[in-house]
């Protein structure tokens, strides 16, 4: 891999704060928040409901604007939606007229290339994803967990540098997750892309991250939290096990 | 711990049985069976005066001859062109004003209130005042079928177009979509369905309005000749024009069936 790519996909938050308005009250949301987010870095958000972990990969996405500082990317600032980044949703959000391959060459449609040149690489990540049987099965045709690897590889046909995803495997049952988990670790490590990962599962942060950014909606400031265990992880060693504690700790819980 | 593999036994092959297939027919055609026999019989026995329901094998041979020397097939064909322009005229001004209201809030906030107005005024309220301002030809007939027929579609558009998933809106931004593309590749598509429930909806008004047209005030067409054999008493003619309607709107609906499927066999259950 060159270094251009090695040094692309980073992305900086300078004192990034948003609220919102509930009922005329203002409910703050991210207060000052700065962090750096290195190339080709895992990173996943963590924290209980409503803290705020939507809202900033929105902000990130660029579907949703600051009411103050700034995020840079390769030092540019974000001003809304751009062809760096894709979004992985918690649900699949697979256009239902359109078969598996022409999903996945959506975004690279919009993105002006031509319809042949799209799905000829939609298809080598339909095989990433090990869905070359269903390439032309129609979105209705797949299990809950087919229709999310389909929308991972929408996102991944684009190239993009950063991956934003919002618990992505949130509404998959134990089994499928575990095993989507594992797939998305090995994507990540053949892909050369930042991830955000928004998660409620701490085994998740945990098996996929370099480090977990834990927010919290008690006014206390976030905390980040560096995930030192080698590659590929196992969830059941001591060191795994030890640092779910220790994340499991700062929730309250044991 | 134990672990223990299930071995497959194939499964018994089950042939379907004749009964079953024949109890499948009966239950989708038995019905209408039974009334042919039922009219067929009762009007011959006498029970109720031939006169009025003539035997099923009269109204048979009226319609044949009907077809046969030109007569009925020049009413269908006045009726088809009035119906069809005007269904074309509704289709061709309510799918495009549709979609712009479905997206535009404001112009469909203005437009509202009129059109809640308009839909709930018969269009056969409104056809001496379209007579008066049109005269008594085709122009005022075209105009009436064609108000009736608007609505429908146009209200089934602009709600497809509002009920459109917001997410994948979202997701189509997110990939760089700009209002076209979003307008092109996912609200069009999206509102589909819907639309079409409103072309069938339209198709069946449409002939609804051209009947009571054609009675009103036509010397040719479907409708007319459901009246006019009526007056001159040839009941068998006046119920193979009755029969055509309703093998016209039929025929009608399935050709928007057969297009609906073509159209959205994403949405197709497997079966
Ligand atoms: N569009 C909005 N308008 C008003 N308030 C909002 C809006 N979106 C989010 N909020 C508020 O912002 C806070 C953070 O929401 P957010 O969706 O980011 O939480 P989250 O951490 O993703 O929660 P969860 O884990 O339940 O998904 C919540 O209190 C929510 O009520
Ligand atoms: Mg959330």
């Amino acid at each position: 891999m060159s270094t251009i790519t090695d040094t692309r996909g980073q992305v900086a938050l300078r004192h990034l704060s948003k609220s919102y308005n509930l009922n005329g009250q203002t409910l703050p949301v991210l207060r000052s928040l700065s962090l750096d987010i290195r190339p080709n870095e895992a990173l996943a958000i963590v924290g209980p409901s409503g803290c705020g972990k939507t809202t900033l990969l929105r902000l990130l996405a660029g579907l949703e604007k600051a009411d103050s500082g700034q995020i840079l990317i390769d030092g540019i600032p974000v001003t809304g939606v751009g062809t760096e980044r894709a979004v992985i949703y918690q649900e699949p959000r697979l256009l239902p007229w359109l078969t598996v391959l022409q999903n996945v060459a959506f975004g690279l449609e919009l993105r002006g290339l031509s319809r042949a040149q799209a799905q000829e690489r939609a298809g080598r990540y339909i095989r990433l994803v090990g869905l070359e049987d269903f390439r032309n099965a129609w979105p209705r045709q797949l299990s809950g967990g087919m229709a999310q690897r389909v929308g991972i590889a929408r996102a991944l046909t684009v190239q993009p540098e950063i991956l934003l995803l919002d618990e992505p495997f949130g509404a998959l049952d134990a089994m499928t997750k575990l095993s989507m988990q594992e797939e998305l670790a090995r994507i990540w490590g053949e892909e050369a892309v930042t991830m955000v990962l928004v998660t409620h599962d701490l085994e998740e942060a945990i098996l996929l991250a370099d480090r977990v950014l834990v927010l919290t909606n008690d006014g206390t400031p976030p905390s980040l939290v560096t995930v030192d265990l080698p590659r590929p992880r196992d969830r059941n060693s001591a060191d795994f096990v030890a640092m779910r504690r220790m994340l499991m700790g700062k929730f309250g819980l044991h | 711990m134990s672990i223990e593999t299930l071995d497959r036994p194939a499964p018994p092959i089950r042939a379907v049985p004749m009964r079953e297939l024949a109890a499948r027919f009966l239950s989708r055609w038995g019905l209408v069976v039974g009334f042919v026999v039922l009219w067929q019989v009762v009007s011959r026995a006498g029970w109720v005066s031939p006169a009025v329901f003539p035997p099923l094998d009269k109204i048979a041979a009226a319609l044949w001859q009907g077809i046969a020397n030109g007569a009925l097939l020049d009413d269908i064909a006045i009726s088809l062109s009035r119906a069809g322009t005007a269904f074309l005229a509704a289709v061709a001004l309510g799918i495009p004003l549709g979609l712009a209201m479905g997206q535009l809030p404001a112009v469909e906030r203005a437009l509202d209130p009129l059109l809640q107005f308009f839909r709930q005024t018969s269009a056969l309220a409104l056809y001496p005042v379209f007579i008066l301002l049109l005269g008594l030809g085709e122009a005022s007939k075209v105009f009436v079928i064609f108000w009736a027929t608007l609505f429908p579609i146009l209200l089934a558009t602009i709600g497809g177009v509002k009920e459109v998933d917001r997410k994948l809106i979202e997701m189509a931004r997110s990939y760089g979509a700009n209002h076209l593309q979003v307008f092109r590749r996912v609200i069009l598509p999206a509102s589909v369905p819907a639309i079409f429930v409103g072309l069938r909806l339209s198709a069946t008004t449409a002939l609804l309005l051209l009947i009571a047209a054609e009675m009103i005030g036509a010397n040719k067409g479907v409708g007319f000749q459901v009246m006019n054999a009526q007056y001159n008493f040839q009941i068998p003619l006046m119920f193979a024009a009755i029969f055509l309607l309703a093998f016209l709107g039929l025929a009608a609906n399935g050709v928007l069936v057969v297009l609906q499927r073509r159209l959205c066999r994403w949405s197709a259950s497997d079966r």
